[in-house]
């Protein structure tokens, strides 16, 4: 299992160089340190002093992928890319192009974006799970019938119409809640209560099909129909066995999204105002700070394969079957 | 002068594809076998015809011209540099009717107050008169209503008769196919004893020319979805960002599939280097956040764009360009789950008994994989292009919202929504532009959604047995 978990680690370095190369290609193929300074300093008379003056600060006046003015190991050290991509392995994400401590902000920000997205979760897997038990135990029927044509009717909204019609109805027309914004401490609460709301019923039609599949699957298998036979009532065979192990592929389902819980969303954040990591993000690729996007897209990287890893290890422990090899 | 932007040659393409598609199933009858659950589902047809609407708009829309400029003077014709439709053409009427700001749905009186000056010189402050919108009214408020009224009353007309038309001539072309007598075709058709549900349809089709019929007609009277800030029809624009809808959902598929396809067959055929170079490739992609992904390419594209401004012919070569950047982008991001898909079922299929035949009596790989392989994962090809559609197309809108979608310039429900969400604050509130983009992006994710539930359960039987 150790042994499994150190290989499935190592695998990911060459994944998470592959990610760091392909972004920093991205943002360096036409955007030149000259032109990130300009953008930065945003003045209109640049001096070209000014420019190599912030350039060298941030470490940005080396050639990017080889410099060949450099010996042996150096040709590839002594680059940008090197210089600013192997401390994100260390997770020393350095300060931002404004000049702030983007692990800093990170470790402030995270909070924010966990309060929405693990509220989020939970009552939506609660709310989903027992909409889509409620359908597959009636399945067949016209309950059954009307319940799939609403989620298909939900599933086609987009989400922005979710948002914006959560905050009119009960932001503006009810004034329940304020529209937008954040506080610490207890006083959150009143801005969290629309977003994860929001939230719950934009994923509603999704949430409850896919689980609902997922519920007649598991009663089309033998040992239902086995118990069944037995002449257990249609309700203890769902809440004792079909529940039970349909919990299986839902939970290692959710597995694989907790990690990415901490990114937060970009969308839902922007539009509540939440000081998030979503929304963090989102300021970043607006002013075109290379190092925060850089940051971010690493540390969503490092989450996804961490996910990845947290669905194996959880499918052997559910169904000793499952072996690693 | 006709021309051809970029998306439209590819969009006549994927066109020109898929009725080569048809005419392929239609030669082979086993292939033809799914198709015809599709046929027989009443849902799904009904979002068929619904579709085929918007298709029809988009492809309209797609067919660009320089229009002629009146020059009298000049010995050659001159083509202005605006890129017009053959839709734009179409509903000119929309075009030319721009107010000044704001103006409701149906309205006659503009949003906001204006001072007026009076013959007398002294000013009012009064809410304007629309220059286009119910402007034949001499009293807007008592006639309004049964002007409307009658309006739609002729519009139903017409569209009844259109609508009789049609059916006449629908129902004549199955006769003569059948040679049945044309009465036993129309009672079999209104009792369902047709294999296609004719009824579903006819009912769909009359629905949608209906709706279609009244909406061109008030359109000439009035901004039957009002106006929005500098006074541009927002029904125009609706159903200009059908275009846009319909290119993001058809055109990344077209981009991803070659990719997906080729990779996804030769890590599951090859394995050994081949699949984990591959499975590498794609477990990189997909671990970057797709929206910082395509965030950080679409700025790449903007810098490139502003610093190459001059490669760009006009505006909307340029959104365009944009456009299809966006497709190919998304396509990136979205690839990866088809092509693990077609790695896992390709696995299994070579080692199935014949193809482990083909491959002892020393049949080259191309050969089986073209001719044993190709065909047998084309299902799940099929399926996930079809479910993709809709996701891609609220995708575009949300997109669109953190402007990093398509090109501000360009119509769309993504930015019609980015551009109404302020006015939600108004008051009173603006709320015709983002009630028009829900209406149009809702009934055309909906149809595709029913229409991709029917393809799947018609081309997965694995799944049609579980529901039963």
């Amino acid at each position: 299992m150790m042994a499994y978990i150190i290989r499935r680690a190592l695998y990911a370095i060459p994944i998470l160089i592959g990610v760091n190369v392909l972004t920093f290609v991205l943002f360096f193929v036409v955007n030149s340190p000259d032109d990130m300074a300009r953008m930065q300093l945003g003045e209109k008379r640049l001096t070209e002093e000014a420019i190599q003056g912030w350039k060298q600060e941030r470490g940005y006046d080396k050639p990017l992928l080889w410099n060949s003015s450099e010996e042996g190991l150096e040709k590839v050290t002594d680059t940008i890319f090197f210089k600013k991509s192997i401390r994100l392995f260390l997770f020393d994400f350095g300060r931002s192009d404004s000049g702030r401590d983007i692990s800093f902000d990170i470790s402030q920000r995270m909070w924010p974006s966990l309060a929405i997205a693990i509220p989020g979760l939970i009552v939506g897997l609660l709310v989903n799970i027992t909409f889509a038990l409620l359908i597959a135990f009636f399945r067949g029927t016209y309950l059954d019938i009307t319940g799939v044509v609403f989620c298909v009717i939900l599933m086609s909204i987009s989400g922005l119409f979710y948002i914006i019609g959560g905050q009119f109805l009960v932001g503006k027309l009810m004034n329940l809640v304020p529209i937008s914004g954040y506080d610490t401490g207890l006083e959150s609460i009143k801005f969290l209560v629309l977003p994860v709301l929001v939230g719950l019923v934009g994923g509603i039609g999704s949430g409850t099909r896919w689980y609902r599949t997922i519920f007649l699957e598991e009663i089309g298998k033998d040992y239902v129909r086995t118990a069944r036979s037995k002449g257990l009532s249609e309700r203890l065979v769902m809440f004792r066995h079909v529940l039970k192990n349909a919990m299986i592929p839902i939970l290692t389902g959710v597995v694989v999204v907790l990690p990415m819980l901490f990114m937060g969303s970009l969308i839902t954040e922007s539009f509540f105002g939440i000081p998030g990591l979503g929304s963090y993000t989102l300021d970043a690729i607006t002013s075109q700070d290379f190092a925060i996007v850089r940051s971010m897209v690493f540390l969503g990287s490092v989450l996804y394969i961490i996910g990845l890893l947290l669905t194996d290890i959880s499918y052997t422990l559910v169904d000793p079957r499952v072996r690693l090899q | 002068m006709p021309t051809l932007l970029w998306t439209d040659g590819l969009i006549f393409l994927l066109l020109f594809m898929v009725v080569m598609f048809v005419l392929h199933v239609r030669r082979h009858e086993h292939l033809l076998r799914p198709w015809r659950s599709v046929l027989r589902s009443r849902v799904a047809m009904a979002s068929a015809v619904i579709l085929s609407v918007y298709l029809v708009i988009g492809l309209l829309d797609s067919l660009h011209f320089h229009p002629k400029l009146d020059n009298p003077k000049a010995e050659q014709a001159q083509y202005s540099t605006k890129i017009n439709s053959v839709f734009d053409v179409l509903v000119s009427h929309l075009l030319e009717q721009d107010e000044k700001t704001y103006s409701a749905p149906f309205a006659a009186y503009q949003y906001s107050k204006e001072t007026i000056e009076l013959s007398d010189g002294s000013t009012v402050r009064e809410l304007p008169r629309l220059k286009f919108g119910g402007a034949h009214l001499t009293d807007p408020d008592s006639e309004k209503v049964s002007d409307i009224f009658n309006r739609t009353l002729v519009a139903s007309t017409k569209a009844l008769v259109v609508f009789i038309v049609m059916i006449g001539l629908i129902t004549w072309r199955i006769a003569a196919k059948k040679s049945w007598p044309f009465s036993n075709v129309i009672k079999s058709i209104l009792k369902g004893e047709m294999e296609t549900p004719w009824k579903v349809i006819f009912i769909t089709l009359g629905m949608s020319f209906w709706v279609l019929i009244i909406a061109w007609d008030l359109s000439h009277a009035y901004h039957i979805f009002g106006t929005d800030k500098v006074g541009q029809d927002v029904y125009y624009q609706a159903m200009k960002s059908i275009r846009t809808g319909l290119i993001i959902g058809t055109l990344t598929t077209l981009v991803m599939l070659p990719f997906a396809v080729l990779m996804g067959i030769s890590a599951g055929y090859f394995r050994g280097w081949i699949d984990d170079v591959i499975q590498y490739i794609y477990t990189t992609l997909n671990s970057i956040p797709g929206v910082l992904l395509i965030a950080a390419s679409i700025l790449m594209l903007q810098v490139y764009m502003a610093n190459h401004a001059e490669d760009f012919a006009s505006l909307a070569a340029r959104s365009d360009m944009r456009l299809l950047f966006l497709c190919i982008i998304l396509g990136v991001t979205s690839w990866t789950g088809l092509c693990r898909l077609l790695r896992g079922e390709t696995m299994k299929l070579r080692e199935v008994d014949y193809i482990q035949a083909a491959q002892a009596f020393g049949v080259g790989h191309m050969t089986i994989i073209l001719r044993h392989i190709l065909p047998n994962v084309m299902h799940i090809i099929l399926i996930s292009v079809v479910i993709d559609f809709s996701g891609l197309v609220l995708a575009e809108a949300v997109l669109s919202y953190i402007n990093i979608g398509v090109d501000p310039s360009m119509n769309s429900w993504g930015n019609m929504i980015n551009s109404a969400r302020m006015e939600m604050a108004r008051e009173p509130v603006v709320w015709w532009a983002l009630a028009a983009s829900f209406i149009f992006m809702f009934v055309l994710v909906l149809a595709a959604n029913l229409f991709s539930d029917a393809v799947r359960d018609a081309f997965d039987p694995r799944l049609r047995e579980r529901e039963e």
